[in-house]
């Protein structure tokens, strides 16, 4: 019971992350392997805002999710599009996204051990036990857990409910269909690919509640939000949203059960289920 | 064989030949140490580029294989000979690629990619945590009486052999085969080629060299723990260096291999802390400003000076 | 009509999640024989042909080439059964030669030629679709009649006795028309069985022994050219309601 509670808790949160990189990989087309970077950027700023200016690391978010915007935007415009343009077809432009994104994560680890070092970083934000059923959760999870949710239901109704959000929608369905009924596609992917940059953040300062993070740790970040996005199919909000949780179950089953030095294992462990079994996604539909 | 194919040949066998004798020049140490390192980037980015060079397949896993053939290394020595654990981390690093090439290289690129990008970490976890629960040690002591010679004339065999392997594919149906499903892996179906069975046959390869690279450099270490052998930084400079020489031609790799390995000596020693960065921005550079690598950009100047003095 | 069946489509359904882009179609293809595979646009034609190649699987029904069946093959099993083919939009291997090109039917085909045997092949293909000049060039320089051209050889290099060709004709000009419907009736006499997707009627009328007309997924008529073209429900599903 302990185990299925915490996971939804974990679940929820990298939920969040992979909203991050549906927006990105799923609508702007890019496979950015530069992601989990950006999620350890956003812990550090929340770090920072919490042992520095001594106030509520979710005051972090002021600055970092706009900052995260700011940066993924210009990321797009001027690293990121000129390959878009390069590109003769989409899977070269999956090779060339690939390694540019590839080499950005290098710089941004390089930047933030310059900024911060190579230590662990972690800090205690509501270290206190909060009851569910009558079991004690750490309180710093339980709010975690409702930010994210709260976050992934602002983001399902803007996609759902806006006009840019049905020109994302229409993006990540077909981009020359979306250029022909007068969308903005180089416009529309810019935003797209910055906005999963700013949640991505998000989701790095929320995670940075209750985990303890150093600067090499993005491409793990990475790897779960690269899995959970297949796992759930691309561009398929609900099938994240599942396999999140799904994730978050099994890591926080193996942390308990066998150790926590394992869960990376056990995020591959469903990647190689989910690639024998269902490539197409929890929810795809068979090519038969 | 055709003559040009015999003297190109022999020119190889020649330069191989020449570049054995190195160890015997007088005060060779420094020489030899920076030897050593451009001999095994050269039998990595090589045998990276046998693969991603014609299927545009980009592996990040170079460190795991390189790791996995380092441990087996490291676990076995004393109690086996080793010879054979340089045959045992071949194997192993074939495992390795069979298991990771039947799950992801049937699906498309991208999957390869993700599959790859976080297997030296998975590895490296799991390493750690069998080292921690059953043999209570981080790291392990490699003593063997392997001198930093034996490892550069082992590691100039390999370099022989990798060329001599891609120099054979080139040559064969296989090599065709995946010159066509690098262009259009629906056509290579539709012309009857099985492009899973090619793809993981060079993966395959690549894996067993990487490995084979791993377990010839372990003596050089010494002390082997996870986080040395299992670096993502070595993957990442593999991939520059053939990136930069260029991966479409057998020996573009190596054109990239000597300048980089060199500035990355002098980028060691003179900034430390900043090799990370380093590492980004000149993989950067090299995306954004030669995409098809220096060859590549050769190739293109010598295509325009053959049409401009055709022409006039 | 004595030639043997050769490929044989039993009431095959494809459908792509909800669409459902063939119903229920079946027919056969006898040797020396050219079927004209028509209908409107959309209707199902170059899903057929993506079928019979092993692009995709039926959902329900089978397919067989002499006798065997070919539809849970994948592709490549196909092709090397003998079954070659163009694409509508066409695929040339652009950082191959010309040649190179077209090798690659002989080397993978049910043939497996290799080395000089392969590239004398190759080149008596480009030949034969007009192509000798271009051997040795990069296929960059080629016009799009000519990348057809191409392709066509390489879907001969691999010996096929069953070619499909989709939208082969489509873009020739007068000149070159001719040219290639007497090139498509000369593989006919060679025995080959020839499946044909195709827009332009004039080349439907004097190429096709007998035609199968599609709308919607399913099949509408079949038969010789001539009378199919004139059944009413082919001229409505063609021209809409009004015009029948």
């Amino acid at each position: 019971m302990d185990i299925l509670i915490t996971g939804i808790l974990l679940g929820a949160t990298y939920s969040l992350i992979a909203m991050g990189l549906t927006l990105q990989y799923g609508v702007a087309r890019i496979m950015n392997l530069a992601n989990g970077e950006m999620l350890v950027a956003g812990a550090f700023g929340a770090f920072w805002v919490f042992t520095a200016q001594q106030a509520s690391p979710f005051a972090a978010a002021l600055v970092v999710v706009p900052g995260a915007f700011a940066l993924n935007w210009l990321i797009y415009r001027y690293l990121l599009r000129p390959l878009v343009r390069r590109a003769k077809n989409r899977g070269m432009l999956e090779v060339d996204s690939i390694l540019a994104t590839f080499g950005m994560s290098f710089v941004l680890v390089g930047i933030m051990l310059m900024v911060f070092g190579g230590g662990y970083f972690t800090y205690s934000y509501l270290a206190e036990p909060f009851e569910i059923l009558g079991s004690p959760f750490a309180l710093n999870r339980v709010v975690a857990c409702l930010v994210a949710v709260a976050i992934s239901g602002l983001l399902y109704w803007g996609l759902n409910g806006t006009r840019t959000g049905m020109a994302l929608r229409a993006l990540a369905v077909d981009p020359a269909a979306a250029g022909l009924v007068a969308i903005d596609v180089p416009r529309m992917s810019a935003f797209s690919f910055a906005l999963g940059g700013a949640v991505t953040a998000a989701g790095g300062i929320v995670l940075s509640t209750f985990l303890t993070m150093d600067a090499s740790i993005g491409v793990v970040f990475t790897m779960k939000a690269l899995i959970i996005v297949i796992m759930g199919g691309v561009g398929d909000v609900r099938g994240a949203i599942v396999a999140a949780v799904i994730l978050g179950l099994a890591e926080t089953a193996v942390a308990s059960l066998i150790d926590p030095g394992l869960t990376l294992a056990a995020a591959y462990l469903l990647f190689v289920l989910v690639l024998l079994l269902r490539p197409e996604g929890l929810f795809g539909r068979r090519q038969s | 064989m055709s003559r040009a194919e015999i003297r190109s040949l022999t020119l190889a066998a020649a330069a191989f030949a020449l570049l054995a004798f190195l160890p015997f020049l007088k005060d060779s140490g420094y020489l030899l140490s920076v030897s050593v390192s451009i001999a095994m980037y050269t039998v990595l980015a090589t045998s990276w580029a046998l693969f991603s060079g014609p299927t545009h397949y980009i592996s990040l896993a170079t460190a795991a294989f390189y790791g996995l053939g380092a441990y087996v290394v490291a676990a076995g020595i004393g109690a086996i000979s080793y010879p054979l654990l340089l045959a045992l981390a071949g194997t192993a690093g074939a495992v390795l690629a069979l298991a990771v090439g039947v799950t992801t290289l049937r699906l498309t690129g991208v999957y390869f990619v993700i599959f790859t990008l976080g297997l030296a970490e998975l590895i490296r976890q799991v390493v750690t945590w069998v080292q921690n629960n059953l043999t209570g040690s981080r790291g392990m002591y490699v003593f063997t009486e392997i001198t930093e010679r034996i490892i550069y004339w082992e590691l100039l065999g390999l370099a022989a052999l990798v060329y001599l392997v891609g120099w054979l594919v080139a040559r064969s149906r296989l090599g065709f085969a995946l010159h066509i499903i690098g262009n259009d892996e629906l056509v290579a179906a539709h012309v009857g080629i099985n492009s899973a069975a090619a793809k993981l046959i060079l993966f395959v390869i690549s894996g067993v060299f990487a490995a084979v690279v791993g377990a010839v450099m372990a003596p050089r270490y010494t002390y082997i723990e996870p986080s040395i052998v299992y670096s993502p930084e070595l993957s990442f400079q593999v991939v520059i260096m053939a990136l930069l020489g260029g991966a479409h031609r057998l020996w573009g790799p190596l054109v990239g291999v000597i300048p980089f390995a060199l500035l990355w000596e002098l980028i060691a020693a003179r900034f430390p802390t900043q090799t990370v960065l380093l590492l980004g921005v000149a993989f950067l550079l090299i995306v954004y400003l030669i995409p098809h690598g220096v060859v590549g950009r050769i190739e293109f100047a010598l295509e325009r000076l053959r049409w401009g003095t055709r022409r006039g | 009509m004595a030639e043997r069946t050769v490929l044989d489509v039993q009431s095959v359904v494809k459908r792509f999640g909800g669409l459902l882009a063939v119903d229920q179609l079946s027919f056969a293809v006898r040797q020396n024989e050219v079927l004209g595979l028509i209908g409107p646009n959309g209707s199902g034609k170059t899903t057929v042909l993506n079928l019979i190649s092993g692009v995709f699987k039926p959902t329900t029904g089978d397919i067989y080439l002499d006798d065997r069946l070919i539809s849970d093959r994948p592709a490549r099993h196909i092709a090397r059964a003998g079954v070659g083919r163009t694409f509508q939009l066409v695929r040339i291997l652009p950082s191959l030669t010309v040649l190179e090109n077209v090798m690659a039917g002989a080397v993978f085909g049910h043939k497996r030629l290799w080395g000089r045997e392969a590239r004398k092949y190759a080149e008596r293909q480009l030949e034969r679709v007009g192509m000798a000049h271009a051997m040795g060039m990069a296929t960059a320089a080629l016009t799009y009649i000519d990348e057809k051209r191409v392709e066509l050889a390489r879907a001969l290099a691999s010996d096929p006795r069953v070619l499909l060709l989709d939208e082969w004709l489509a873009g020739l000009n007068p000149t070159e028309l001719q040219t290639g419907i007497a090139l498509i009736r000369s593989l006919r006499e060679e025995g080959r069985s020839i499946v044909l997707v195709e827009h332009v009627m004039d080349a439907i009328r004097s190429l096709c022994d007998r035609c199968v007309v599609m709308s919607g997924g399913v099949k509408i008529a079949e038969g010789a050219p001539a009378e199919t073209l004139a059944d009413r429900e082919v001229i409505r599903a063609y021209l809409g309601d009004e015009d029948a």
